[in-house]
């Protein structure tokens, strides 16, 4: 092995880079909220028994799970400035990348977590759903009080899973140049000539941060099981 | 909005002039079958002894599965791609760093792809290796040591070739993934699907065209390996089996 | 023929078996019983090395089972057994979950594994079930296959783990006929069952478990008119209420 590491970049870049994780940090908790309740809508509807808004769900969902996440952020870099522009009079100017990627990622993620809820909805209800019309409760109010209460309690698991994911998925946000942790690492990277360093140092960060979250999800389900 | 919408931008040919705006796309559309199809192969054989590892009675072989399913499921797939790319070649040893460095691009390219796609899969599919043969009765491994087998002739003969059935369902899912996940080669500069529409924008500026195109060619993938892998689904049902099989 | 001396086996702290000993001869058929968690099962999974146990040892056909240079495989391959639960292979047709130890383990062609296969298949009155597939079956014929299965590596001795209990009760008596057939032309058996019946008509000897201890060990005669401990008739009353 030739290679003759040389780390003392980092330190100076430790102020970017933090800037950089409060980006990927800002994108991860936006597409996990917005992703959660946009994907629980889409999973009532696809389960509310109304045709058309069924098949509106299914296919949303099934568009989104078969175009590659790179296809779905570069859609979204190209349509969300214009239709920001148009829509809103901002100045040309404005950075609108931010927005772009937390819309495509809440959306492309919504995707994702509707199937995560739907399957989690569905086990519960087979039983209690009876149960609870027995009582005299309407759907609605079955759903609410009774079946979407224990369905995500059984879901945080699987739900935490796909935010860790979700985590590690905005790197690709490279595509459009925002300077989130990952794309300030490479930026530092190819400026001080030390990619190796940096890139090993992200893939070590990324990795620490999802091992961990991954062990405390392992430790909820556990404890759920016990 | 005033875009003007010019669908046979496809038909003209591409400054090169060897070929057309469609040539690039279906030469791209190669690429991605070409690296994902030769990842996936690989995928499958790391994984199959990946999760085999994890569930035989061997500290070191278990232990060496788990850190691989680890590292490789904790970080994101664009960070092993830019390691695979850019760090690999200079922490091998010098005459094989040097070596990779002087072929040409798009064959880095491509190797570079091809395995980060492959281990990154394999460790998932590991993950579905080890949960099929888990959801296995202990009773099947005793029945094949019970009948005089060695512990990996119970595994080739009893164990996994249900865990494998059982599997198909999910591995489906991967199978789509890495096609999807392909799209991430676009980043190092390997022209598949997604980098020639890219490409195609940057040349024309028919954007909409170009994506739509690439969109629906992706569409088209998943439908593909979805019918062919509910044949194979449908060929490996075991008779009498309800689930599973 | 098998030989278990002082054998122990505990996971951590929790004793599974104590101090277990017993002989069977050739020929002879043992039948174990005792309640649920007693080790019986333990014990008889010891008897392969399907378990591993930390202490004593057994000794079958002349090798030790505990010795780690002892070949397993080869071991095992003489010696029978049927599960509670069939243990079939699924995704292999009856003939083929037959034949697949007798070619890779013994070698056999495949011609002669299927002539073997389809003469034990006669035996247990299944030739017409050779093509189907496990699932296919009711339990009772599985459970006769899997005894097919195991005679066709032609083994020196038969152990049987419960061997009808997973069994719907009008099922049961097909394969104990099978048992009690092997049982009359002299194969050497330990069966780890709850049917008295059984034992009474072809048992050598009972033993008795309770609690990981072999309690009674008895000739079949002695354990039904006079059983000396207390546990042993408190747990032929509870039996016999059945």
């Amino acid at each position: 092995m030739g290679y003759e590491f040389d780390w003392s970049s980092i330190p100076g870049a430790l102020p970017y880079l933090w800037e950089g994780m409060i980006i990927t940090l800002k994108i991860t908790a936006v597409a996990v909220s917005v992703g959660i309740v946009w994907g629980t809508l889409l999973a009532l509807m696809r389960m509310s028994g109304f045709k058309v808004l069924g098949w509106l769900a299914a296919g949303y969902v099934n568009l989104f799970r078969s175009i590659p996440l790179v296809m779905v952020l570069l859609w979204f870099f190209l349509i969300i400035p214009s239709v920001l522009v148009s829509l809103l009079d901002i100045p040309r100017s404005f950075d609108t990348r931010l927005v772009s990627a937390m819309v495509a990622f809440s959306l492309f993620e919504a995707a994702y977590y509707s199937e995560i809820i739907r399957a989690g909805i569905r086990s519960v209800a087979r039983g209690q759903m009876g149960a609870a019309n027995a009582l005299g409760m309407s759907y609605a109010m079955a759903m609410r009080l009774v079946i979407l209460p224990q369905a995500f309690r059984n879901m945080v698991p699987l739900l935490l899973t796909q935010g860790i994911i979700l985590f590690q998925d905005t790197s690709l946000v490279y595509v459009s140049s925002l300077p989130d942790f990952f794309g300030v690492s490479y930026r530092v990277g190819s400026r001080d000539g030390r990619l190796v360093e940096l890139l090993l140092f992200a893939g070590a960060v990324y990795f620490i941060i999802s091992f961990i979250a991954s062990q405390l999800v392992k430790h909820i389900q556990k404890r759920k099981t016990a | 909005m005033n875009y003007h919408w010019n669908w046979d931008i496809f038909l003209a040919e591409t400054p090169s002039g060897s070929t057309t705006y469609l040539g690039w796309l279906l030469s791209g559309l190669e690429v991605t079958i070409a690296v994902s199809l030769s990842a996936w192969i690989i995928a499958l054989i790391v994984g199959l002894f990946m999760g085999v590892f994890r569930t035989v009675p061997n500290r070191w072989l278990s232990g060496i599965a788990t850190v691989y399913v680890e590292v490789f499921r904790n970080t994101p797939l664009l960070v092993q791609l830019f390691i695979w790319y850019f760090v690999m070649p200079e922490l091998l040893p010098v005459s094989i760093g040097n070596a990779f460095k002087s072929i040409n691009p798009f064959l880095q390219q491509f190797i570079a792809a091809m395995l980060c796609l492959a281990l990154f899969t394999g460790a998932r599919v590991c993950e579905q290796v080890r949960s099929g043969i888990n959801s296995l009765s202990v009773g099947q491994r005793y029945a094949g040591l019970a009948l005089g087998f060695t512990l990996p002739q119970t595994y080739r003969y009893a164990i996994l070739p249900m865990a494998i059935r059982i599997i198909l369902p999910p591995l489906t899912s991967e199978f789509l993934n890495i096609f999807k996940n392909s799209a991430v080669a676009s980043t190092i500069g390997l022209l598949e699907l997604a980098a020639q529409g890219r490409q195609l924008v940057d040349y024309t500026a028919q954007a909409y065209e170009s994506f739509i195109a690439v969109t629906v060619l992706f569409m088209a993938i998943n439908v593909v390996v979805m019918v062919l892998m509910h044949k194979i689904e449908a060929r490996a049902r075991v008779p009498g089996n309800a689930g599973g099989g | 023929m098998i030989s278990i001396k002082n054998v122990s086996k505990h996971y951590g702290t929790f004793k599974v078996l104590t101090d277990c000993s017993a002989e069977v001869e050739k020929g002879e058929v043992i039948v174990i019983c005792g309640p649920s968690g007693s080790g019986k099962s333990t014990l008889i999974k010891c008897v392969n090395g399907l378990e591993p146990f930390q202490q004593g040892e057994i000794v079958v056909n002349g090798i030790s089972v505990g010795d780690p240079k002892t070949n397993l495989s080869k071991l095992r391959a003489h010696v029978g057994m049927v599960f509670q639960n069939f243990e079939l292979f699924p995704h292999m047709s009856v003939i083929d979950n037959l034949c697949i130890a007798q070619i890779k383990v013994l070698g056999r062609s495949r011609e002669e594994a299927i002539e073997r296969g389809r003469k034990l298949l006669e035996r247990v009155g299944l030739l017409n079930q050779a093509e189907k597939f496990p699932g296919q079956l009711s339990g009772g014929q599985q459970q006769r296959v899997a005894i097919a299965r195991a005679l066709a590596m032609d083994p020196i001795c038969m152990l049987f783990d419960e061997p009808t209990s997973a069994l719907d009760p009008e099922m049961v008596n097909e394969v104990l006929d099978v048992m009690v057939g092997l049982a009359q032309e002299g194969m050497t058996m330990m069966v780890v069952t709850h049917e008295m019946g059984f034992a009474r008509k072809v048992a050598n000897r009972v033993i008795f478990m309770d609690e990981g201890r072999i309690v009674e060990d008895a000739p079949k005669e002695d354990f039904f008119s006079k059983p000396r401990s207390e546990r042993a008739q408190l747990f032929l009353s509870k039996i016999l209420q059945h």
